[in-house]
């Protein structure tokens, strides 16, 4: 008897295919980083972070206090002071290509190791993330010299010592786009990555190390919310820079104020892809695909709100669900998955909660059928559709797979919709007419458009939002602006 | 301003000004009715301004955010052509302005220098119009077959609170920046500036900003200040002078909505920076395939 399936992976399975994790050997326990040197917590607290596709713990880490961010700060000033500042951009550059060469050097361990922390795919980690980091390195080691050509007419000098607060979608190419552009601006630096995913980070520590990084340069201080608020909160910042949500980025700049503290803030979306009937829709529908469910959703600046026009709306969404159920959920180590393990229990939680509030809100969900293992952190593929605008899906971030579609008849409906959220870092639109991909892309009110294409990133490329998605830029020329003082 | 004499030249009688505030491209009154007193630095007393209420403000915003969007798509062109009627009806008053920098205390050399920095000011910004971009935007050489590049625009509406050091020229070199960079601004002036605000109106309102493009309000800073800060829709706040007390809670109070704050010098040597031009645009990036 032959057997008969409405799905492509049941008669069509892929043998597993995992990366293999036995080239490198992970510590036990990781301490804190400050002024070069490796060390236990002063509290000598520790925290487990675990992988979130299996439970399972990878490793101990330091739990920082108050009395640890005081040290890294003044290791930071220390070596800023003494050294850092005074340094040719030159020899700084120098020091930000061989951190560049190291990450490539050691891609593959960073890239399983950051599949193993966060739960990502382990196809975006080596493809993705990893070559990003080490390209933004490479790109920023370039200007530590230039800056003046940055800057016409002014003259140009570091800010001093910046706190850096990183979240745990993409953690090491968040070190990245934080360090990178304060090194090279002649800064040092205090950073702390997000409590579920240090691991990177701190082999971020050991580059610094084995590339000679001047101590006190670059200091690291893992723990969780608390440890970023003492870090935010020491008065020995010159400049704090947070990706996360926005409400902690409000407390930020709250907390900030009567200090006058530099801030720059990339915050949350809540992004409109916009596809037009005359959109090459095939490839639009792989642009919704890689625009929300690439890294399980967890993505600042995902495609979360779809607006097709009604009349391809069918079509969309028939041939949304078709593509959906050939994506493989699964094993984050695992070549051929297209989707990974929700990074924690916390955050599996309030995505269940979201779709719990669509459907009271009145939406429609749809899941696709796809199995799942049974430890760890999943969610299915979603989307909702039956959504009005003013429902809490299509007004507030998710951060996961789970998408809103709505539809509309004309272009300026489109654009309403579109900017019809507090949020405006990123937005996207499918057309094959050249005049409207302009007339869109302008019209949208945020910092980052993709036409025809969606989730592509590059250290030359300037990054971030405009209203409640934060202010300043990462990346590009533009990107050095928030850690130099113009005069 | 000659608002003090009973009598002018030959017994004749002086017709006074009422100085109202330019809303929407009309010349009011405060909605509160409120008018406060002007006072010259001898204690002599010049004249009524409004003082605004924090109605007035929000009805600003409401007009400003209508005229945003207009201001924002006209051409780099026009806005420097406008920016540069403004130098042109500023310079055919200056005499008058002189005059009225002198009643509210100025020496006539710093009335004079006043005057004339504001005009050439005006015309600076002007120049910048449709240059900006060309210095601030970028194509961006991504790594993958896509064509990026980065262009600036405008905020939206922005509220600028200016000094009183420079009464004429404070106001001038906040408002250029701002609607330069395509926004809508609305602005407010605090004692003896107010005068010199109001007069500026007249200016303005004859340069051809579309109405509402510009929004000048008097009154008192410290019960208007914090309104501009926590405003939903405006999307900036320029301040300058004031206290540090005060920027810390007018920087708390823009956390609501993540307004971009800025404070200014009045030192006078930032007057003429481009720089300014970008702290109230945006970063726009755009991706496109290059592709067959």
């Amino acid at each position: 008897m032959i057997k008969t399936s409405t799905t492509v992976g049941s008669d069509w399975g892929y043998a597993p295919a995992p990366e293999s994790a036995d080239h490198f050997k992970l510590k036990d326990h990781y301490g804190l980083f400050i002024g070069g040197k490796f060390a236990p917590a002063v509290s000598g607290k520790r925290f487990k972070t675990i992988n979130p596709a299996n439970e399972k713990v990878i490793a101990e880490v330091a739990d920082g206090g108050e009395k640890d961010v005081d040290r890294a700060v003044k290791a930071a000033r220390t070596a800023y002071d003494k050294v850092w500042r005074k340094m040719s951009g030159r020899e700084r550059g120098k020091y930000l290509y061989r951190i560049a060469r190291i990450i490539q050097e050691r891609a593959r361990e960073l890239a399983v190791v950051e599949s193993m922390d966060g739960g990502k795919p382990i196809r975006e980690s080596r493809d993705v993330d990893i070559p990003l980091a080490a390209a933004h390195f490479f790109y920023h080691a370039g200007w530590a010299d230039k800056l003046g050509y940055a800057f016409p007419g002014k003259s140009v000098a570091p800010v001093g010592v910046a706190g850096q607060i990183i979240p745990w979608n993409f953690p090491l190419l968040m070190v990245a786009w934080k360090v990178a552009p304060a090194l090279a601006c002649g800064n040092t630096v205090v950073l702390k990555p997000a409590e579920t995913t240090p691991l990177t980070a701190l082999l971020f520590a050991e580059i610094c190390q084995e590339a000679g990084l001047p101590e006190g340069v670059f200091n690291l201080v893992t723990g969780a919310g608390s440890t970023g608020a003492a870090l935010v909160n020491h008065p020995g910042l010159d400049k704090v820079a947070f990706t996360g949500s926005t409400e902690v980025g409000k407390a930020i700049q709250k907390s900030l104020a009567g200090r006058g503290t530099r801030l720059t803030l990339e915050l949350g979306g809540k992004a409109a892809h916009i596809i037009f009937e005359d959109a090459t829709i095939d490839q639009a529908v792989e642009g919704i695909i890689n625009g929300i469910y690439f890294n399980q959703g967890h993505v600042c600046c995902a495609g979360s709100r779809l607006l097709v026009q009604e009349s391809v709306e069918q079509e969309v969404v028939a041939k949304l669900k078709a593509r959906m159920e050939t994506l493989i959920v699964g094993d984050p180590l695992d070549k051929n998955t297209d989707i990974g393990a929700i990074n924690s229990k916390a955050q599996c939680d309030r995505i269940r909660d979201y779709l719990k509030i669509g459907e009271e809100e009145g939406a429609e969900l749809f899941q696709t059928q796809c199995s799942v293992p049974e430890k760890g952190y999943w969610i299915r593929p979603s989307f909702f559709t039956k959504v009005a605008q003013s429902h809490r899906i299509v007004q507030e971030e998710i951060f996961g797979p789970v998408l809103a579609i709505q539809s509309f008849r004309t272009l300026n409906e489109a654009l309403e919709k579109a900017n019809n959220t507090p949020y405006g870092l990123s937005g996207g639109v499918w057309t094959d007419k050249g005049a409207k991909i302009f007339k869109v892309t302008r019209g949208i009110r945020a910092g980052v458009i993709w036409a025809n294409t969606f989730n592509k990133f590059d250290p030359t490329s300037p990054f971030g939002g405009y209203k409640e998605s934060g202010y300043g830029r990462e990346g590009g020329r533009h990107g050095l602006r928030p850690y130099v003082e113009l005069s | 301003m000659s608002r003090n004499g009973t009598s002018g030249n030959n017994g004749r009688l002086d017709v006074r000004k009422t100085y109202k505030m330019l809303i929407g491209g009309a010349f009011v009154r405060s909605e509160s009715g409120r008018a406060l007193d002007v006072m010259a630095p001898g204690g002599k007393w010049l004249g009524h301004v409004c003082r605004a209420s924090r109605k007035d403000f929000r009805n600003a915003v409401v007009v400003a955010r209508k005229a945003a969007s207009g201001w924002a798509g006209a051409t780099a062109y026009l806005k420097g052509q406008i920016l540069y009627r403004a130098a042109e009806m500023l310079e055919g008053r200056a005499s008058g302005f002189r005059e009225v920098l002198q009643s509210i205390g100025l020496s006539p050399a710093a009335a004079k220098a006043e005057v004339a920095q504001a005009i050439d000011l005006l015309v600076y910004y002007a120049g910048w119009s449709d240059k900006y971009l060309q210095v601030f935007g970028a194509v961006n050489p991504v790594a993958t077959p896509h064509f990026n590049f980065s262009v600036t625009e405008p905020m939206g509406v922005v509220a600028y609170v200016a000094g009183e050091k420079r009464p004429l020229l404070d106001l001038v070199a906040g408002i250029a920046p701002i609607v330069v960079g395509g926004n809508a601004v609305i602005t407010l002036s605090t004692g003896r500036a107010a005068v010199a605000a109001m007069e500026l109106g007249e200016v303005l309102e004859t340069s051809d900003f579309p109405p509402g493009v510009i929004n000048l309000l008097c009154g008192l800073r410290e019960e208007l200040v914090g309104q501009m800060a926590s405003h939903m829709d405006v999307n900036a706040l320029v301040i300058q002078g004031g206290e540090v007390k005060e920027h810390g809670a007018v920087r708390e109070s823009c956390a609501l909505n993540l307004k971009r704050f800025f404070l200014r010098d009045q030192s006078g040597k930032e007057d003429e920076d481009p720089y300014r031009i970008l702290d109230t645009v945006e970063i726009k990036t755009t991706w496109h395939p290059v592709g067959g």
